[in-house]
């Protein structure tokens, strides 16, 4: 039997079912070129809004022991900008997933429509952002707002539609049958934990925004637990983010439920060499077990 | 690791504007790392190193808010600090050529008293004037060969420090250069080794948030400078499309040097 780490994902093929999270590395094509050459089955764009935004001043990122509070605050160059930076990714040869930010489903349609005739192979909707007011989770927790987004970008484009969701919420289940009943195709869980750093020193917050997002090893209890309880609410597919920096975190997660997995602040704390670690890691015990494919463990963790 | 709290124990003027403060630091550093320096309720920036060693240093010029803020820091004020971070200095053996340009001479000068044998290291430095000219005395103590140029002449020999890197060239045989300056210099830098094909290392400089590889605002081409240098080959330097042309501004749009 052969073993293959190949992957589909709503029709988007993957060579492995490892990629890159949004929101690191993900702003200019050369980055996300690099990604590609380090072996990611795919990469997320850095989240794009309408207009350049310079994002917060710093500091932007508290670095932890088991992981990172960020609050970059949405920075970007804007749609128009990022055509070029998408005809230099498309170059790498994987498929590249536009992250979009919006505030209105009109703006979400505008900018999924211009990722389309970029050469996304999908959009990922940031409905999770925890620290640009406006915009992210503030929009991500209300059921019939994330329908009404994802029923608008979902009739205006042929590519398959992924929403992005906070675990920042109680109602993460509900959030996650509104995309679906929407016509979403995949949900993508999860963002980061709102969260916050203190100096006792300064006697005050770290970041410049107070709070941010925590991100690394400290959520992955998080996102598995999300994870799971998703593929039991929804039977699109689930990709998970939260965490994962090594091949037993990617069977975590795919022991859950999850058919791919994404990987950000391993890109940090691991190096770029984070992805074929992780892939080859996952292809042993895919070998050594009798597995044909990662979806074949897709979800076995859901015993009776 | 969380941004620490340090005390400043000293703090030295080395020049007009160009002020260094000096506080324990226990994390090693390697010559031509940098640091992420926390100023609170102004800003956080990156610093190269200046003074490796229990008590520790930056070295900063006053340029905008943050910089003129930490240079009106005095002693016993207290700063954040997270790091260090980037690869450092390639320290060959052979003969090594230390070139740097104003400030740029702070990771220079770590490089230079990181090379134990005098002998094997001499010191190009470079100012726009008299006053610009810093760490010339901690060079004569690392280095038998250190020579200065300011632009207007008011010290040392008249001329860029680049002219000066290309005629030491020529005389001496050296392995390696070591170049950090403003970008203009890194680039005629770069040029006059390769004129006289000798390898070289430059330390260069990007607008920089996160400062630990994850967010990309500092990349140049697809490399970041604060994980993948700052400290670049002169192989990698050339390859690089953006070097000496254009830089990412917040937003991360492409705009010119």
């Amino acid at each position: 039997m052969t073993t293959s780490l190949e992957t589909d994902l709503c029709g988007t093929r993957l060579r492995n079912p490892t990629m890159l999270a949004s929101g690191v590395m993900g702003e200019t094509g050369d980055s996300l070129l690099r990604v590609a050459e380090a072996g990611a089955g795919a990469a997320v764009t850095k989240s794009i809004g309408l207009e350049p935004r310079k994002g917060y001043p710093n500091p932007t990122l508290v670095e932890l022991d088991d992981g990172y509070i960020n609050a970059m605050g949405l920075p970007g160059p804007g749609i128009e900008a990022f055509g070029e930076e998408m005809s230099v990714a498309l170059k790498g040869g994987i498929p590249i997933i536009a992250s979009l930010f919006a505030a209105i489903p009109e703006d979400f349609v505008t900018l999924a429509v211009r990722m389309q005739e970029y050469g996304a192979s999908a959009i990922e909707l940031n409905l999770s952002c925890p620290h640009a007011k406006g915009y992210g989770m503030e929009v991500g927790v209300d059921p019939e707002a994330v329908a009404n987004i994802v029923m608008h970008v979902k009739a205006a484009i042929d590519i398959p539609l992924w929403a992005k969701l906070t675990p920042n919420t109680h109602r993460l289940l509900d959030v996650a049958r509104a995309v679906e009943g929407a016509g979403g195709d995949a949900i993508v869980a999860v963002n980061t934990v709102k969260a916050m750093a203190i100096s006792v020193e300064a006697r005050r917050p770290v970041l410049f925004n107070r709070t941010g997002g925590l991100s690394g090893p400290a959520i992955k209890a998080v996102g598995l637990r999300c994870v799971y309880e998703l593929y039991e609410a929804v039977d699109i597919p689930i990709i998970g983010v939260g965490g994962a920096e090594t091949s037993r975190d990617v069977l975590e997660y795919l022991m859950a439920g999850a058919r791919a997995v994404q990987i950000g602040s391993g890109v940090g704390r691991k190096g770029l060499g984070v992805f074929q670690a992780a892939c080859g890691g996952l292809i042993r015990y895919l070998e050594e077990n009798g597995f044909s494919s990662p979806s074949d463990i897709v979800g076995v963790a859901h015993v009776q | 690791m969380f941004s620490k709290a340090v005390k400043i124990e000293q703090r030295v003027e080395e020049g007009k504007g160009i002020t260094t403060l000096r506080f324990p630091m226990d994390a090693k550093v390697r010559p031509g790392q940098f640091v992420m320096v926390w100023i609170p309720g102004v800003d956080e920036i990156p610093m190269s190193v200046s003074f490796i060693g229990a008590l520790a240093g930056i070295t900063v010029k006053e340029v905008g808010e943050a910089t003129r803020a930490l240079s009106s820091l005095k002693e016993g004020d207290v700063l954040g600090v997270r790091g260090p971070y980037g690869n450092g200095w390639h320290l060959p053996p052979g003969r090594v050529l230390c070139v740097g340009g104003g400030v740029g001479m702070a990771p220079i000068m770590t490089a230079a008293e990181g090379i134990a044998d005098r002998t094997r290291v001499d010191v190009a430095i470079g100012a726009r004037n008299a006053g610009e000219i810093i760490f010339e005395e901690r060079a004569r103590r690392a280095s038998d060969d250190v020579r200065t140029t300011t632009d207007d002449g008011s010290y040392g020999l008249k001329g860029t420090v680049v002219a000066l890197a290309d005629q030491m060239m020529k005389v001496k045989r050296y392995d390696v250069v070591l170049g950090c300056g403003p970008e203009i210099m890194n680039r005629y830098l770069l040029k006059a080794c390769k004129d006289n094909s000798v390898p070289c290392q430059l330390s260069l400089e990007r607008l920089m948030k996160c400062g630990a590889g994850l967010c990309g605002s500092c990349v140049i081409d697809g490399l970041r400078v604060c994980a993948d240098g700052p400290v670049f080959t002169g192989e990698q330097v050339e390859r690089m499309t953006e070097f000496g042309r254009w830089k990412r501004d917040d937003a991360g749009l492409r705009v010119s040097l």
